[in-house]
C-alpha cells in the first residue's frame, strides 16, 4: 500500500505534469520538498529531544504510569494486543493526552515511540516483519481521526482575520472533532470483533 | 479569547516544571535522564529524515503538477450535492497531505470570504477536525518499516469523511 501510494503521487504527478506543461515547476517543487523535509527535520530536532527528555524524567517519576493508568480501560478496548502497563500503552496514552491537550509537538515523539514499541511487540508476538499489525493499523486510525479539543492555532488565524467572535468555534469544533473520532472508534471495534490477526487484507 | 490564549500560553512551562519537580521529588538523576531521552528523540529524528525527504518530493511534485487542482474540479460538483461549496475543496484535499499547505489554503478563503461565513465556519471546523492521513501514515509506518499498511487507509478515510460531513452539518446549523 505505501509503495503504490508513494509511487503513485510520483507517477501520476509527473505525467500531469508533462501534459499540462508544467515540467518546469514540478522539478523545482521536487527539489524545494526535499530542501524543505531537510528544514523540517532540524527545526523538529530540537523540540522532539527536549520532548523525548522530558518523557524520559516523566517516566522515572511514575508520571506516566500514572497518565496511561487513567485511560488504560479505554486503551484495553481499542488496543487489544498491547499488555496493560507495557511501554507500548504508556507512550500510546501520552500521545493521546498530547493531541487531545494540543501539544502537537509532544505528540509525535511519543506517537514514533509508541509505533517503535508496537513492533516490538510484533516481534515478539512471531508476525511478519513489515505488515502493519491491528494494534498498530488501531493506533494510527484513532491518531488520524484528530483529537485535539481546543484548536488554538484556530482561534489564534480567526481572530487575525477578523472574526466578531473567535472563540465562539470551540464548542462547534469539539462537537465535529467527536464526530469523527467517534466514527473511528466505532470502526476500530468493528474490526476488533470480526478481523484476526494475520489477514492480508 | 485573551484568557484561552493566555491558559495555552501556560501549558508548557507547567508541563515542564511538574515533570522536572516530580523527577526530582522522587529522587531520579533527572539531567541524565534528560540527556539520555534527547539522545533518543535525536535518533528518531534522524532516523525519519529520509521519509520526510521521500514524503515532501512526492508531495511537492503532486501539488505542482496541478492534479489536485485539477481533482478539487473534478469533485467539486459531487460536493454540492451536500452543501459543500467548491472553494473548501481544494482545501480539503490538501490537508490530507500536508497540514502548512492546508492552513495557506484556509487563510485564503477566510481573507476573501471572512472567518464567521459559511465557508469561513465551514473551513474552520474541517481544519479542526481533520488530520494529514498520507502524512501522518508514511511517518509512523515508514518509522518502523511497514509497507502494508492494510485496512488504516479505509479507516482513516471514513473518520476524515465523518469529520467533513459533521463540519458541513454543523456549519449549516450554525447560519
Amino acid at each position: 500500500m505505501m509503495n503504490y501510494l508513494w509511487g503513485g503521487m510520483i507517477l501520476l504527478g509527473i505525467l500531469w505534469a508533462f501534459f499540462s506543461g508544467r515540467m518546469d515547476a514540478v522539478s523545482d517543487a521536487a527539489l524545494t520538498g526535499a530542501e524543505d523535509a531537510v528544514g523540517l527535520c532540524i527545526t523538529m530536532l530540537g523540540v522532539m529531544c527536549m520532548w523525548t527528555g522530558l518523557m524520559e524524567i516523566a517516566r522515572a517519576a511514575g508520571i506516566v504510569e500514572k497518565l496511561s493508568g487513567g485511560i488504560s480501560p479505554a486503551m484495553q478496548k481499542l488496543f487489544p494486543g498491547v499488555p496493560p502497563g507495557s511501554k507500548a500503552e504508556e507512550y500510546i496514552s501520552l500521545n493521546v493526552i498530547a493531541n487531545v491537550l494540543g501539544l502537537g509537538w509532544a505528540a509525535t515523539p511519543a506517537g514514533l515511540k509508541a509505533m517503535k514499541e508496537l513492533d516490538v511487540l510484533r516481534e515478539k508476538r512471531g508476525l511478519p516483519k513489515g505488515i502493519a499489525t491491528k494494534d498498530m493499523c488501531n493506533f494510527l486510525i484513532f491518531n488520524i481521526s484528530s483529537l485535539q479539543l481546543i484548536p488554538v492555532n484556530l482561534i489564534a488565524y480567526r481572530s487575525q482575520y477578523g472574526s466578531e467572535n473567535p472563540t465562539g468555534i470551540i464548542a462547534p469544533a469539539i462537537l465535529a472533532t467527536l464526530c469523527s473520532t467517534l466514527v473511528a472508534v466505532v470502526f476500530i471495534l468493528l474490526v476488533n470483533r470480526f478481523y484476526k490477526e494475520g489477514g492480508d487484507a | 479569547m485573551d484568557y484561552l490564549i493566555r491558559i495555552s500560553g501556560m501549558i508548557l512551562p507547567m508541563v515542564i516544571v511538574g515533570v522536572v519537580a516530580a523527577g526530582l521529588w522522587k529522587k531520579q538523576d533527572v539531567y541524565t535522564l534528560f540527556i539520555k531521552g534527547a539522545e533518543d528523540g535525536m535518533r528518531t529524528v534522524a532516523g525519519i529524515l529520509p521519509t520526510l525527504v521521500g514524503l515532501m518530493v512526492a508531495v511537492g511534485i503532486l501539488r505542482a503538477s496541478g492534479f489536485l487542482d485539477f481533482l478539487a474540479a473534478v469533485i467539486a460538483p459531487f460536493g454540492k450535492i451536500i452543501c459543500l461549496p467548491g472553494e473548501v475543496v481544494p482545501f480539503l484535499l490538501v490537508k490530507m497531505f500536508s497540514s502548512s499547505a492546508a492552513t495557506g489554503l484556509a487563510l485564503d478563503l477566510f481573507a476573501s470570504y471572512g472567518t464567521d461565513s459559511y465557508i469561513g465556519t465551514l473551513v474552520s471546523l474541517a481544519m479542526a477536525s481533520t488530520e494529514t492521513i498520507f502524512y501522518t501514515m508514511s511517518v509512523y509506518f515508514l518509522a518502523v518499516n511497514v509497507s502494508k499498511s492494510r485496512y488504516t487507509l479505509l479507516g482513516a478515510l471514513l473518520a476524515t469523511f465523518a469529520g467533513i460531513g459533521a463540519s458541513v452539518w454543523i456549519a449549516l446549523a450554525m447560519q
